[in-house]
């Protein structure tokens, strides 16, 4: 066992695991914040994508203990801590950007990055960012619909 | 106000927003950990299987022989000529397919449960497996099981007098063998289950990533021989199921079983190899078709010999009929034919067995049918558009060759509108202007029918043992004036908790927001059906509207009583009783009932709760789908440059959830059709056990989908809707695929295999230049 420390959506965290467990596992299984899916635990889906140190990550293929000292966003950050939605939440809620909901902390959380990035989105880049992850129920449109209105709201569309 | 028609926002949205979504995989967390410990080989005789050398403390190792009492999974179907193949939970003496399921490890933790799995001691000498159609059916092919003669499951037949002499008659004869690759529905949830023995009352909880709870509940007590009424089967949030997630896998009885036994609670969470190897599968399918058509392009005779694999075992409740009798019924959809004749054969083999997918065999015949009305079209010089009118059903009610009746739809409308929105001529120019410079386009269009919301009358046509079809739905006001409605069907990212909510504020003249649906839990729900065949807003939400009619009753005869006055005077609307100047909200009229019985239980008894009942015979919405690709003959790539749909499922309830589910839809046609494909190795072993060889699509690769809609209310739902969930899945393939072959027209070759992968594609135009 290996203890790791690192902060989630702010607050400090500390986890004693053994080095084989994932970044996703540890988040869900020791912090609770089982809002990071997993869809494929290798790599493709996307489901469990976070955000460490600024940039998205595959929780899946990343170790616990990689985490050491690092500063973890999820899902369950987006939020304030009242419940009320954040602008990319409600933009998927107002253009019906999600189905059964289990690839969607993984959109949220890679669309949240891309939309802090500088330099503002575009068509080609949205299509480009959002490809990493995969959405079963929707076909995609919607999601990319959602995370076109958020930027516009944003103020960060370069349509 | 009316809710119904409106783009609401679901209310389901929120905490899955949140990342406060309720999974099964998140129920797991601190259960014991199951493992499966599958077989490696796909045909064979177990000859040695024991537990790891050292089980740690709490661990468990569980085996068919651990499971003697528990009955084989045995699906029925009362036909003479099905063979009903049992599946043991856990076998004993043979495996069938790779990663069947063969023992059970349970440790504190997952990482301690694999390293168990690997540990285990299993010998099982291999036998030659019986992979694919051409070995199955060889006359000297080795039996997957002995009560299946020539290993076939189930078989059907039509041949009506004098069929050969009519297709014989024909002017025209169009011949199309074709092949349907292997798909998996895929959910990006994959199965799993959570099994928790309750010490207070001796029942057990079973949460699980189903379609079918109630189904589910009563299939497992039954093959545990339990009391039913020990075990309450809970569908948490679900993260997709298309079809998938109907089936009683083995799995969650061996779940069940060891919370019993063992008195604590366990859980099994799948990994997406188990889900792409050893859930279930779909469209195995090899079709040939002979259509007769008379000089003028009207289809004469149709004749169909069918072929489905249905892997190695039937799946309960559905059967592994479910496949092959669904294409005999259907085909040639839309089309009126004055003679068809089919064959249909299930046919086992040494895979995993099949499950409904969304669309189930229409994607597979409606490839067929419009492949060959293209094929038919250009050797009779005809516009595809053209042959389509021709022969499409235009007077409603129709029967169609099965002699379903085929209700008030709007077949060519549909293509009438489709065609308009394309403008064919300025793309056949395009279409040239491209051609000139190397570049190959192509359109397709694809006409279908939808078999939607049909209820117990279908089913039982099927002669299956279980037979699906009726919803209930138990409303009742409470107090505060707040409804609950318990619902039998069980979604699973349909947005039902909204629509339905639609359906019941309308009748009622309350908000939505007033209005709580309550599903996927046995216990708290009437016996029902689950979500699966575009049912449950037309059955379930039909349900809804007659339970909250007699609410309504209800309420207008109470208000009457207070407001003195009759019954037929009051309107439920805004939240009020209203009658002529008198009102009074519905909220006030609720206390009373429950408070201040004595004012009002004569008129209306002592609670204000109703069930309404559903079971309708079907209807059959329709659309449309055009598609325009680009090939790339070199590569074999495949671009779709726009993709356009003209759907009409009679009223629409809520228009931005009914086109997610036809964008979702399209998008796996779009992968059925290019992307997705099961592959087997010659001895059995899936080639494709990740996502990494299992390729779904991104948005890179779906296109915009373009939306229009028609509504043709029928008589034949009480709502007026029709179901929509499978069209998108339904008409896709046949739309690539026809636009693939416009494209590769040149090269004088088409598309007779689906997924048409870019080697299939290189394969078809090497060696052929491209006519001028
Ligand atoms: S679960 Fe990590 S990428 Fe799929
Ligand atoms: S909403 Fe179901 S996988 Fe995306």
């Amino acid at each position: 066992m290996t203890e790791v420390r690192f902060t989630v959506n702010g607050a400090a965290q500390c986890a004693e695991v053994e080095p084989r467990l994932t970044l996703a596992d540890m988040l869900r299984e020791e912090c609770g914040l089982t809002g990071t899916h997993l869809g494929c635990e290798h790599g493709v889906c996307g489901a469990c994508t976070v955000l460490m140190d600024g940039l998205p990550v595959r929780g899946c293929l990343v170790f616990g203990v990689q985490a050491e000292g690092a500063d973890i966003r999820t899902v369950e950050g987006l939020a304030a801590p009242d419940g009320t939605l954040n602008v990319l939440q409600r933009a998927f809620q107002a253009q019906h950007g999600l189905q059964c909901g289990f690839c969607t902390p993984g959109f949220l959380m890679l669309a949240t990055w891309m939309l802090e990035q500088p330099g503002g989105v575009d068509e080609a880049r949205l299509r480009d960012v959002l490809a990493s992850n995969l959405c079963r129920c929707t076909g995609y449109q919607n999601i990319l619909a959602a995370v076109r209105a958020a930027a516009q709201e944003m103020g960060v569309w370069k349509g | 106000m009316n809710w119904v028609g409106r783009r609401l926002p679901r209310s389901e949205d929120p905490p899955l927003l949140r990342g406060e979504g309720r999974y099964v995989p998140d129920i797991a967390i601190g259960a014991r950990v199951v493992r499966f410990l599958r077989s490696p080989v796909a045909s064979g005789r177990i000859t040695a299987l024991r537990p790891p050398a050292e089980m740690p403390p709490g661990c468990l190792f569980v085996t068919g022989a651990d499971l003697a009492e528990v009955q084989p999974i045995k699906p029925g179907l009362r036909r003479f000529n099905y063979r009903a193949v049992e599946q043991p939970v856990l076998p004993i003496e043979r495996v069938h397919f790779v990663g069947q399921a063969i023992a059970a490890i349970v440790a504190p933790g997952a990482a301690l449960a694999e390293d168990l799995l690997e540990a285990c001691e299993l010998d099982i000498a291999a036998e030659d497996p019986v992979i694919g159609f051409d070995a199955a059916l060889a006359p000297d092919a080795a039996l997957v099981h002995p009560i299946a003669p020539g290993n076939v499951a189930v078989e059907g037949e039509l041949r009506p007098e004098a069929f050969a002499e009519t297709l014989a008659s024909a002017a025209h004869m169009v011949e199309f063998a074709f092949r349907s690759g292997r798909q998996s529905a895929m959910p990006l949830e994959g199965r799993g289950g959570v099994a928790e023995y309750d010490r207070a009352t001796g029942r057990i909880r079973l949460s699980a990533s189903a379609q079918m709870p109630h189904q589910l509940r009563t299939g497992i007590a039954q093959l545990l021989g339990m009391p039913e009424a020990d075990l309450q089967v809970i569908a948490p949030d679900v993260g997709g199921g298309f079809g998938q997630k109907m089936a009683l896998f083995p799995e969650y009885p061996v779940l069940v079983w060891l919370a019993r036994k063992h008195r604590g609670r366990f859980a099994w969470v799948e990994d997406r190899n188990e889900n792409l190897i050893a859930s279930a599968h779909s469209r195995d399918q090899r079709h040939v078709l002979r259509a007769g058509f008379d000089a003028e392009g009207r289809l004469l005779a149709l004749e169909a010999d069918i072929l489905a694999d249905v892997g190695a075992f039937s799946v309960f409740p559905t059967t592994c009929a479910v496949e092959p009798l669904m294409a005999l019924a259907e085909y040639p959809g839309p089309y009126k034919v004055p003679a068809y004749a089919v064959r249909t054969r299930g046919v086992l083999t040494h895979t995993c067995p099949m499950a409904p997918y969304r669309g189930v065999s229409r994607p597979v015949i409606t490839f067929g049918i419009e492949r060959v009305m293209d094929r038919a079209a250009a050797a009779l010089g005809l516009a595809p558009d053209e042959i389509r009118r021709r022969n499409l059903h235009d007077v409603f009610p129709a029967r169609s060759a099965t002699g379903m009746v085929l209700d008030e739809a709007s077949y060519i409308q549909a293509l009438d509108e489709a065609v308009h929105i394309l403008d064919i001529p300025a793309f056949r120019a395009r279409q040239a202007a491209a051609r000139a410079q190397g570049r190959y386009l192509g359109l397709g269009l694809s006409v279908f029918n939808e078999r939607t919301g049909y209820g117990t009358p279908a089913f039982a046509a099927r002669s299956m043992d279980v037979v699906p079809g009726y919803e209930v739905v138990d409303i009742a006001m409470l107090p505060s004036g707040e409804v609950e409605a318990r619902i039998g069907s069980s979604p699973h990212g349909q947005g039902l908790r909204t629509t339905l909510s639609q359906i019941i504020a309308d009748r009622l003249g309350l908000d939505p927001g007033h209005i709580r649906i309550i599903h996927g839990d046995t216990d708290r729900t009437p016996y029902g059906w689950g979500s699966f065949a575009s049912r449950s807003l037309v059955i379930g939400g039909g349900a809804c509207q007659v339970a909250a009619d007699k609410l309504a009753d209800k309420l207008r005869r109470g208000a009457a009583r207070l407001l003195q006055c009759e019954p037929s005077d009051v309107t439920l609307r805004d939240g009020n009783a209203v009658a002529g100047a008198a009102s009074m909200p519905i909220a006030e009229l609720a206390r009373l009932a429950h408070q201040r019985s004595e004012l009002l239980s004569d008129a209306i008894g002592f609670n204000l709760a109703e069930t309404g009942q559903y079971d309708p015979g079907g209807t059959f919405s329709n659309a449309c789908h055009a598609a325009i690709v680009e090939v790339e003959a070199e590569t074999g790539h495949v671009r779709v440059e726009r993709y356009l749909v003209v759907e009409d499922a009679g009223r629409i309830i809520n228009p931005m959830i009914a086109d997610g589910q036809v964008q979702g839809g399209v998008a796996q046609g779009i992968a059925n059709a290019l992307f997705e494909e099961v592959i087997y190795a010659p001895d059995g072993t899936p080639l494709t056990g990740t996502l990494a060889d299992y390729t779904p699509p991104t948005c890179a690769e779906i296109p915009e989908i373009e939306i229009h809609h028609l509504e043709t209310i029928s008589d034949a739902t009480i709502t007026g809707a029709k179901g929509l969930g499978e069209g998108g899945s339904i008409g896709a393939p046949a739309a690539i695929a026809n636009a693939i072959s416009d494209a590769l027209s040149p090269f004088g070759v088409d598309v007779a295999e689906f997924p048409a992968t870019p080697p299939r594609i290189r394969a078809l135009v090497r060696g052929r230049a491209p006519r001028a």
